[in-house]
């Protein structure tokens, strides 16, 4: 149990592990996440989204980002090593129907647990539009799978090192625009860009779900730490989301509560990174600025 | 000279005076002083992370044991939920038979040396107590649980805890799902009858609230990891990190993989908040999260633990429970230099154990009584930098003769803190409900049973605060035995219709 079965690195900070837990892939289902630690004593309890899972070999499969100290030491742990702990499937799985067309955007590592969703709304015979969105070629990721899955990819990098020039919302508006727009929209990526879309989808009136990746420690529902604010009602993620109405969420505040522990957390990622900054912060700034 | 050998001295020249007497009469009894529990200063307890209560010797347990009036109609026994035989073991104690004591405690309860430290012995078998009675004050009856801690630690420490015997292996299977007080007991009494017990837990380290929620201070956790130990002795197989209705189905264990009974004791669920404005604000935590990053991943060994955990310097608990009191000292002890608890009615209302609340005042915390808060105050950035608070007083009696707080109009003032912790209780954990419909519930979700503690579902049992609301460990215990005694029993008569 537990063993990581594959290693791969995918960019300069985003990771592919498939790692055996035969229990967590029989019951798994898309939009569900684990907690895993990398060490049962000290460390850290972190929640990653199970991008895909195969039955026969009773393995999950994980894409993660390096960000903080769990990331990194994660990171660091071979082929053939041992994850200390983990638990799963949690949260609700995605509600997946034929609506006809859905289109799904990913920001970065956002990628990974959107392929899941994808896949299913594809099995359910719905169109699938794949918004791809990342700072640079070097970080996009997941592309080839997309295309394999999906009906249309559009790819965007904020700097047009690959596809279009610009953010994900600007394909979203478009889309919301044509004569086909899409019926339902799913977003995952950093909290500032699934509140931009949820902005962009808002006049449409268009259905738009999101995946909220708040700080969480039990992930069973016990401590209240990943609470969020719903359409002004006090939500848990792990156990009444992950996915909520992005119309509803107050993405200001969740942003927010994430940093609570930043002067810790950062000084982390530092002593990993001697460069410093982090990218999803930085990712998120050019986010906030471009939409002002 | 430390506090502890000063009260032994004290105690050993008492106790040979005492046996020097012969048979002692109960006015002699009632002349003995009641040995007061040698704990750790609080200037320095409030620095460390150690427990505050160190723990009787063996001459001041004997001497407390000497106070014991033997009473034939044993009120205390009918003060304990699981009946433990009381002066029996009080005798024991005083005749230094020491391994006597804990056979006799051991009969009916299986943690005593939790209970003896956290069971809220005022309202239970010390608030029964002839002594205390004779006495005219209930806090000076013979202190049963520091002398049950007494027994159960001396066993520990000698390192010859004989684990319960198992008898022959009868092949049946069942299983455990939490692994608090109400699990830990239930697999016990289960497994020596000989079936095989799986427990169940979702998180990575057994224990239930005794590991994640009651600090180390009050409750070591290599105490625990003991009980632990002498479960994985006995056989009981535990797995960990596996979430019943998630990982599996409850269904699935009882149709697929051959279980011929299941016992949920999955406890507490999501903290209650006060639906006050400002409670998402960062800066403002339940006591779970609070204890759980403190307690179970250890974020006060800044060293080691890679879990970070809000270091407030003025800090507000709401509540007024042995949660609140665990949150306060828990923030004495990560550095807070002011720490309030706001409770909206008088002390005496309180629901958590004298002990704590004394213990909780030493340590500095300060308490604001008949106060509510009504509004958590951040700044730009969503930081919690004070709260708006009422004042309340007391009503008129309600049906229950009991005067509830109202709130004095106008009476709102503001107050400056850096962190809010919420403590005012839990509602039930759903998950079980939600992924099994079979089983009933009540409005607040708890789990409906019968005097089996069986569920709606057959074969499914049930017990602990997932079927009680917030209980005890005491309580909790008693439901974890009262289920087992069902299962053995059915999976009898099953045998013995073959
Ligand atoms: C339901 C859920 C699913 C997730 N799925 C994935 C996934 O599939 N792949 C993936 O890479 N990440 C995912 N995340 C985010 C992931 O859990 C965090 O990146 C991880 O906890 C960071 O741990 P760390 O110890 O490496 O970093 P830390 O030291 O904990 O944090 C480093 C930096 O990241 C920020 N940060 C911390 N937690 C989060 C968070 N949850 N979201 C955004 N920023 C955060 C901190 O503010 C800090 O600046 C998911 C989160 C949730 C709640
Ligand atoms: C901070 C605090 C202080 C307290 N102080 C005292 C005190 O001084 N004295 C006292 O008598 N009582 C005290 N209590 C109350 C006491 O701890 C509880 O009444 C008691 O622990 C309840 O026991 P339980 O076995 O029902 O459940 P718990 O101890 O709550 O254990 C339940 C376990 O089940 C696990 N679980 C839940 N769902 C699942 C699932 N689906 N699959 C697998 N595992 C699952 C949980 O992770 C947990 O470990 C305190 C409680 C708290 C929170
Ligand atoms: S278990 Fe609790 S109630 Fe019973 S005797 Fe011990 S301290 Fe008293
Ligand atoms: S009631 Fe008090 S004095 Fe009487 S037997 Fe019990 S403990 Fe002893
Ligand atoms: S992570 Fe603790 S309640 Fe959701």
């Amino acid at each position: 149990m537990n063993k990581i079965l594959r290693k791969e690195q995918l960019s300069d900070e985003v990771w592919r592990m498939e790692i055996e837990v035969p229990h967590i892939a029989r019951e798994r289902k898309a939009g569900q996440f684990i907690i895993l630690q990398v060490d049962v004593d000290f460390g850290e309890r972190i929640p990653l989204t199970v991008a895909d899972a195969d039955t026969e070999r009773g393995s999950i499969t994980l894409v993660f980002q390096t960000v903080g100290a769990t990331t990194h030491k994660l990171a660091e742990l071979n082929e053939g090593d041992k994850v200390a702990s983990v638990l799963g499937p949690l949260g609700r799985p995605s509600i997946i129907e034929k609506v006809g067309r859905v289109t799904c955007v990913g920001g970065g590592i956002g990628a990974a647990p959107l392929f899941p969703i994808v896949q299913a709304n594809k099995a359910v015979g719905n169109h699938v539009t794949v918004v791809l969105g990342a700072r640079n070629k070097e970080l996009l990721i997941m592309e080839k799978d997309m295309r394999k899955t999906a009906d249309e990819v559009i790819v965007c990098t904020d700097d047009g090192s690959h596809g279009r020039k610009g953010l994900v919302t600007e394909p979203l508006k478009e889309l919301c625009e044509s004569g086909t727009p899409p019926d339902g929209v799913v977003a995952i990526g950093p909290p500032i860009m699934m509140k931009f879309c949820a902005e962009t989808t808002r006049p449409f009136e268009i259905p738009t779900t999101v995946s909220l990746n708040t700080i969480m420690i039990d992930g069973t529902g016990m401590c209240g730490g990943c609470r969020v604010t719903v359409g002004g009602e006090t939500k848990f993620v792990c156990v009444d989301g992950p996915e909520f109405d992005g119309h509803k969420v107050d993405f200001d505040n969740m942003m927010k509560r994430n940093l609570a522990y930043k002067n810790s957390e950062t000084r982390a990622h530092d002593s990993y990174h001697e460069a410093g900054e982090c990218n999803l912060e930085k990712a998120a700034r050019v986010m906030e600025k471009n939409n002002e | 000279m430390s506090e502890k050998t000063q009260l032994d001295k004290k105690a050993k020249v008492l106790l040979e005076g005492l046996l020097k007497e012969g048979e002692l009469k109960a006015k002699d009894r009632l002349q003995i002083p009641q040995q007061q529990m040698p704990a750790q200063p609080s200037e320095e307890r409030i620095k460390n992370n150690f427990e505050v209560a160190t723990g009787y010797t063996e001459a001041m347990a004997r001497v407390e044991a000497l106070r014991c009036l033997q009473c034939v109609n044993k009120p205390c026994v009918e003060g304990c939920p699981v009946a433990i035989d009381i002066p029996a073991f009080i005798k024991a104690i005083a005749e230094a038979r020491h391994n006597d004591a804990i056979g006799i405690i051991k009969q009916t309860s299986l943690l005593p040396s939790v209970c003896g430290r956290v069971c809220p012995q005022e309202t239970q078998c010390m608030e029964r107590c002839t002594l205390g009675k004779a006495l005219k004050d209930m806090e000076k009856g013979v202190a049963i649980g520091r002398l049950e801690r007494f027994a159960a630690d001396l066993e520990r420490e000698s390192g010859k805890t004989v684990p319960p015997s198992i008898k022959p292996e009868t092949g049946k299977k069942v299983a455990v799902i939490g692994s608090g007080p109400a699990g830990i007991t239930f697999a016990v009494d289960v497994r020596r009858e000989g079936h095989s017990v799986t427990l169940f837990e979702a998180l990575h380290k057994p224990g239930g609230v005794l590991m994640y929620g009651i600090p180390e201070f009050r409750l070591p956790k290599s105490i625990v990891e003991k009980e632990i130990d002498n479960l994985e002795k006995m056989g009981v197989e535990i797995v960990p990190n596996f979430v019943i209705g998630r990982s599996r189905s409850l269904k699935s264990l009882l149709e697929e993989d051959g279980y011929s009974a299941v016992f949920i004791g999955s406890g507490a669920g999501l903290p209650k908040f006060m639906g006050i404005p400002g409670e998402n604000l960062v800066g403002v935590f339940s006591a779970n999260e609070y204890l759980t990053r403190a307690n179970l991943m250890k974020a006060y060994d800044t060293e080691r633990s890679a879990t970070p955990i809000s270091r407030g310097k003025r800090v507000a608990v709401f509540g007024g429970g042995n949660v609140a009191m665990d949150a306060a000292r828990t923030a004495v002890r990560l550095g807070a230099e002011k720490v309030y608890l706001v409770y909206r009615r008088t002390e005496k209302e309180m629901p958590a154990r004298i002990e704590e609340v004394s213990h909780a005042k030493e340590e500095g915390v300060e308490f604001l009584l008949l106060q509510n808060a009504t509004k958590i105050i951040g700044d730009e950035n969503d930081h919690v930098t004070g709260i708006e608070c009422i004042r309340y007083e007391l009503g008129e009696p309600d049906e229950s003769g009991r005067r509830s707080p109202v709130p004095i109009g106008g009476s709102e003032f503001v107050m400056d803190v850096d962190s809010v912790i919420v403590a005012i209780g839990n509602e039930s954990n759903p998950l079980i409900a939600a992924t099994t419909p079979e089983i009933e519930v009540d409005k607040r979700g708890r789990i409906l049973v019968d005097e089996n503690n069986e569920t709606s579902m057959r074969g499914v049992f049930a017990g602990g605060d997932i079927v009680l609301g917030a209980a005890t460990v005491i309580l909790a215990m008693g439901e974890g035995r009262n289920a087992a005694a069902a299962v053995n029993a059915r999976m009898q008569s099953a045998d013995s219709h073959k």
